[in-house]
């Protein structure tokens, strides 16, 4: 990775030789290491303290990252030092420095923690060294740990939004029920009918919302075993632009395919379906009464380019960036009333991104929207 | 015995618009409904209603809150209702909501969705005397 942030670490040493401690500073301040995995160069900040106390009081006040502690200490014993450095779980990597290097020693203090055990005398060469061994351990670790949280922080979200999207169907659902079990005579029949029937299209609204959600892990997880073959792509767009073809109809929209260069892919047919089922659902829900999709294709070499234009309600700049992320829905006046599971899109970038390609949008409010997907074959 | 009294209903979401149209017109309340701000200041120009139940989350994040706004300030009198289900959406709790806070929101109650319509009921019957 190109090394394109800068980021500095603190070094305590703590060490009863104070002409030990200046040169060790010397060698450390100019000191750089370029931790390629993560992109960061990093600098030293670097401080001395004599006494094994001195430095515990200085660590509990302020947050080092790297630790040299000498052996022997007029005060306390490296090694105590160690432990109660341990012990307390700093965010720290400790490295013993030592005169009295021995197998034994060494031993004991990587025991008690230390990461590294520099012996003395060492060379300018040995201290950086081992100072870039720790320095690369540190921060592959703190990053490791980050992505961590971070990926328990997403799933937490996405389970509560997943939480309140299934619940949301099963409340319509339930009040319509509750509502029929009273049967009111201030109510007429077709009214009840008319109730059934939204009841039917909330269960399949959450029966998609399943379906999609089955998408997405199998997609996430990788586990799912893709069954590649040729592809023809016209065929997968047909049965597409057929399936929505009865809400195209009741609403006199009108749906185009133009194939460019006919030709098939080496792909998945149930990914390619799923693309193509989204966006042109998508084309057809978005779009204005007596309106038009257009659909086109174009294989050229390994790749197959997919257009799909619409003449709807359009999005707003502000709203392109979150379209792909999961379970986002605009949320405008045009969109009231409009049913979906906020999954389609980001399953159609997920897959796209899968078969090397990408998925980009433009728009324009009130116009229409054109979603463009690029996909190369699986060869 | 409340067919002089007229609710006003506004939320994005049309089932449940629909339910507590039903529900409320059983219990003999006249019900008018919008399905946004923007349709519910339409129906504001030709009415004024005896209380208003309002979504929060509708055609943008704090349509609610502008809506029970501009409810106020053309009628004082009448008392406003939110109905959300913005701790689903968002996490944002609205049960630790300060007086404060409620004043400033301008509504008389927040309702967490899901609310059930006898709890709606009673908070009607509470706020139009």
């Amino acid at each position: 990775m190109k090394i394109s942030n800068e980021e500095r670490l603190k070094v305590l040493i703590v060490d009863d030789e104070e002409g030990m401690c200046l040169g060790a500073k010397r060698i450390i301040r100019d000191f750089t290491v370029d931790v390629n995995d993560l992109g960061v160069k990093v600098l030293f900040d670097v401080r001395s303290v004599l006494k094994g106390k001195e430095f515990l009081d200085l660590i509990e006040k302020e947050k080092f990252d790297i630790a040299l502690i000498d052996y022997k200490l007029p005060d306390f014993s490296g090694l105590d030092l160690l432990e109660l450095v341990t012990k307390k779980g700093y965010d720290m990597i400790p490295m013993m420095i030592t005169a009295y290097a021995t197998f034994e020693a060494a031993v004991q203090a990587t025991k008690l923690g230390a990461y590294d055990f520099i012996a003395k005398p060492f060379t300018p060469d040995e201290l950086r060294s081992s100072l870039r061994k720790a320095t690369v351990h540190l921060l592959l670790a703190r990053h490791a740990r980050k992505s961590e949280e971070e990926r328990r922080k997403l799933r937490f979200q996405f389970i509560s939004v997943l939480s309140h999207e299934l619940k949301a169907p099963l409340a319509a659902i339930e009040g319509y029920l509750n509502i029929l079990q009273k049967r009111y005579d201030t109510i007429s029949k077709e009214d009840y009918d008319m109730m059934l029937g939204r009841s039917i299209v909330r269960l399949e609204g959450m029966r998609k919302l399943i379906f999609d959600l089955l998408d997405v892990t199998r997609i996430e997880s990788g586990d799912k075993k893709r069954n590649l073959e040729e592809v023809k792509v016209e065929d997968v767009t047909r049965s597409a632009i057929e399936a929505a073809g009865f809400e195209a109809k009741n609403r006199n929209i009108q749906i185009n395919l133009d194939v460019k260069n006919p030709g098939t892919m080496r792909a998945d047919r149930g990914e390619i379906e799923i693309i193509m089922n989204n966006l042109i659902t998508n084309a057809v829900k978005y779009n204005k009464d007596n309106g038009r999709v257009d659909v086109s294709l174009d294989h050229m070499d390994k790749k197959v380019r997919i257009s799909v234009s619409d003449t709807g309600i359009g999005l707003e700049q502000e709203d392109i960036g979150r379209l792909f992320e999961e379970f986002v829905r605009i949320k405008n006046e045009h969109t009231i009333g409009i049913l979906g599971s906020g999954l389609g899109l980001s399953t159609v970038k997920k897959l796209a991104k899968l078969y090397g390609g990408d998925v980009t949008v433009q728009s324009t409010p009130d116009v229409g929207s054109r979603f463009d997907v690029e996909l190369s074959s699986m060869d | 015995m409340n067919s002089n009294i007229t609710v006003l209903l506004v939320d994005d979401d049309s089932d449940f618009l629909l339910q507590q149209r039903y529900e409320l017109e059983a219990e003999g309340y006249k019900v008018v409904t919008a399905e946004g701000r923007k349709k519910a200041k339409e129906v504001l120009k030709k009415l004024k209603p005896d209380i208003a139940i309002i979504d929060l989350m509708m055609e943008a994040p704090d349509a609610g809150f502008v809506l029970s706004y501009e409810i106020k300030k053309r009628y004082p009198n009448t008392p406003v209702i939110m109905v959300t289900a913005v701790t689903g959406k968002t996490g944002i709790e609205f049960s630790s909501i300060t007086d404060d806070e409620k004043h400033w929101i301008k509504a008389d109650t927040i309702f967490t969705k899901p609310v059930r319509t006898e709890q709606l009921l009673k908070e009607i019957k509470r706020l139009v005397k």
